[in-house]
């Protein structure tokens, strides 16, 4: 148990110091977002005459309903996003003095004091050729190999790599017979320190070799994350050419069919389970264990199940979605059944309506709002689970793009993936808000 | 013939901690045709346990309730209930909302469209019939609620303090119409306030009820409903006698609450 707790904090104590390697960005973040608000402040007075007696309202510090959001502050906010991306990706898209500093690129050297077994000396220079990015890499030059026991040595390191360099491949004593680098452009050195040489950092291994690490900069290997550009045109690639034998509609048509159906389905057997759990106290005592026992266990938990069972078809994944909906829609039904002021149904009765009447006119109007509440819900839900679903397993759908590409390590398209899924969820979530101002205005205005 | 008798009605809730309330205790009114009778208490006297058994959604654990000679069971739309507030459907208009009790009975479509908007003109609610009732204000909403009932046709009215949730303008204004319409219609009404003017001033007859258990303390006849009808109601507050009454009810009622403080500090 002691040592459970010992590893957790060990853990704990990692990534701390990672969020510690992140405070400068986020401070830097966070001064971008106030340099904005005072330029903004600075236009806005331009653009109004000053004798505006409106400026002089300053009382609205501490009044939520004054807080709007500001439409030019969502604007700059998106524009930065991708100008800090292609200014840490070096992007075509972004001025080049933008460009946050790349990798060391061009040609450097730095010498090296070999000290023999007898205590000797001699040393020789290294030749370091650092190829930018882009460019092809070229074999290491041919370089003199000069006088002494102590041979120079030629090298190239790729960008955002480091190399090893057996500088005594072509001394005349080696290692092996006792032989130790002492120092580094005169500067003594030890197994496992490391010497700076202007263009980057020498490290001497346990081992006695040396290491050689141009400055990284701050730049983003396109592996990890690819210049906007990249991903635009991956983008049309995939727009026209489509992904794995399945066009790109097909396989958005795909998740969004399985989301819809996985939904209707959850949402026609929740509703009337909602209803009759607020209106019958046996359905209620029945229901009540298992709804409120599958609610918290989240549907992710069930694919492995789900999959057993049903295998990795479209079975599989329309029975997990409707399972993911199901409760949600319960809930949301029951709840809506359950908040019917009293007096409502009281009103009725005493206006000669019938029990039918009732729940017709009644309470299921009443209930609207809740359900249309829990399939906004129940539809974000839906649409994270059938993304992980088809990470799991899928020949078809935009998750199972992610899966694929990141297996290739085609960055680009797991972020173009992840942009779709942004895009859809919200345009789902927008469309459900659409038909709930159209179907249930008086919501919240009871 | 008395229209409305209640009997001797006795109403007692049991708490799940194995004590219980006795709400009402032997609570009898005989109610004419035609009546407007205020009720008035200190809370927690069983007023709206009273109505609420009267209209039907509660059963009264002794005593009966006779409307026309039969006796009450439950709900029906011969007793109309008007809520204080939140009792409209927000989900209809107002047209709906008050042509409510007639599409539950299938009255066809042009003569319930007729009685509905004859009785919006009534409550003077003639501009507003296609709104949402959510987009009216409180008092507008009650209007819409007075007309919902009428519109059924219910021989009793019953109003659960009906303008408790007003403000002052417009329930002396309200106050006005719910004469008007007494006068008009000639329903039998039971009215429950916590206003003692409003009881006064509304009430032809008055029950002050006392609580634990409620019971009926005092009861009065009463002039200013039948001065009020159709004339200024800041008027009739300036007759000597309304002073008097008021200030009668309203030690009354002190004294009660007190007595409650009393009771409730000596057990605690």
């Amino acid at each position: 148990m002691s040592e459970l707790f010992a590893k957790l904090g060990e853990e704990t104590w990692t990534v701390l110091s990672g969020v510690l390697f992140a405070i400068p960005y986020l401070a830097g973040y966070i001064a971008l977002i106030l340099v904005a608000l005072l330029i903004w402040n600075g236009v806005k007075r331009l653009l109004t005459p000053k004798k505006d007696y409106s400026s002089l309202k300053t009382v609205t510090f501490g009044d939520e309903s004054a807080v709007a959001s500001n439409t030019v502050a969502s604007v700059v906010s998106v524009v930065a996003i991708f100008v800090l991306w292609g200014m840490f990706t070096a992007s075509n898209w972004v001025p080049g003095f933008l460009h946050v500093p790349g990798p060391h690129a061009g040609e450097g050297e730095f010498t090296y004091t070999l000290t023999a077994e007898d205590g000797s000396t001699d040393d020789a220079t290294v030749s370091v050729l650092m190829p930018g990015q882009g460019e092809e890499i070229p074999d290491a030059p041919e370089v003199e190999l000069g006088d002494g026991f102590a041979k120079n040595d030629s090298i190239v390191v790729e960008p955002f790599r480091s190399e090893l360099l057996l500088f005594d491949g072509n001394d005349e004593t080696t290692r092996r017979d006792g032989a130790e680098v002492t120092a580094i452009n005169g500067e003594s050195i030890e197994r496992g320190g490391s010497v700076s040489v202007g263009f980057g950092t020498v490290v001497m291994t346990d081992r006695g070799t040396l290491n050689v690490t141009p400055n990284q900069g701050l730049q983003m290997e396109a592996l990890y994350l690819p210049p906007p550009e990249a991903v635009w045109q991956t983008a049309k690639d995939i727009w026209n050419d489509g992904f794995r034998n399945f066009s790109f509609a097909e396989h958005l048509g795909f998740s969004i069919f399985r989301v819809i159906v996985g939904f209707l389905l959850g949402a026609i057997v929740g509703i009337p389970l909602g209803y009759a759990m607020g209106l019958s106290d046996w359905f209620r005592g029945w229901f009540d264990p298992i709804v409120e026992f599958m609610r918290p266990v989240p549907p992710l938990a069930l694919i492995p199940l789900v999959i057993l069972w049903f295998g990795i078809g479209e079975e599989g994944k329309i029975v997990l979605l409707f399972l993911a909906s199901l409760w949600i829609m319960a809930i949301g039904a029951r709840s809506g059944v359950s908040g019917v002021r009293i007096s409502k149904v009281h009103a009725a009765y005493s206006l000669g309506a019938s029990k039918w009447q009732i729940m017709r006119h009644v309470i299921i109007p009443n209930s609207l709002p809740e359900i249309f509440t829990a399939a906004r819900v129940a539809m974000g839900v839906a649409w994270g689970t059938v993304v992980a679903a088809e990470l799991v397993a899928a020949s078809q759908g935009v998750g199972m793009m992610i899966m694929v590409a990141s297996k290739f390590q085609a960055t680009a398209i797991v972020i173009f993936g992840i942009i779709v899924i942004g895009i859809v969820g919200f345009a789902i979530d927008m469309l459900v808000r659409m038909l709930e101002r159209w179907m249930v205005p008086w919501k919240g205005k009871g | 013939m008395s229209d409305l008798v209640i009997d001797k009605l006795s109403m007692r809730f049991d708490l799940p901690n194995g004590s219980s309330v006795q709400a009402l205790k032997d609570v009898s009114i005989n109610l004419k045709k035609g009546e407007l009778l205020s009720v008035l208490g200190p809370s927690g006297c069983g007023k709206t346990t009273l109505l609420n058994i009267v209209a039907g959604f509660l059963a009264p654990t002794e005593g009966t309730i006779n409307l026309n000679n039969s006796v009450v069971t439950g709900p029906s739309p011969e007793r109309g209930m008007v809520f204080q507030q939140g009792a409209l459907f927000e989900w209809m208009n107002v047209r709906e909302n008050v042509g409510f009790g007639p599409s539950m009975k299938g009255m066809p479509k042009a003569e319930k469209r007729e009685k509905v908007d004859h009785l919006l003109d009534v409550v003077g609610l003639g501009d507003f019939k296609e709104k949402a009732v959510y987009e009216l204000s409180g008092g507008m909403q009650q209007r819409v609620a007075l007309a919902r009932c009428l519109c059924n046709e219910p021989d009793v009215i019953l109003m659960d303090e009906p303008l408790g949730a007003l403000d002052a303008l417009t329930r002396e204004k309200m106050q006005g119409l719910v004469l008007k319409l007494w006068k008009e219609t000639g329903k039998t009404i039971i009215l429950i306030t916590h206003s003692v003017e409003e009881a006064l001033l509304l009430g032809e007859r008055l029950i002050v009820m006392a609580p634990r258990p409620g019971r009926i303390h005092k009861e009065y006849n009463l002039p200013f409903a039948e001065m009020g009808v159709g004339a200024d109601l800041r008027q009739v507050k300036k007759h000597p006698d309304f002073g008097t009454t008021r200030d009668e009810i309203l030690a009354m009622i002190w004294d009660m609450e007190e007595e409650i403080m009393g009771r409730t500090e000596a057990a605690s």
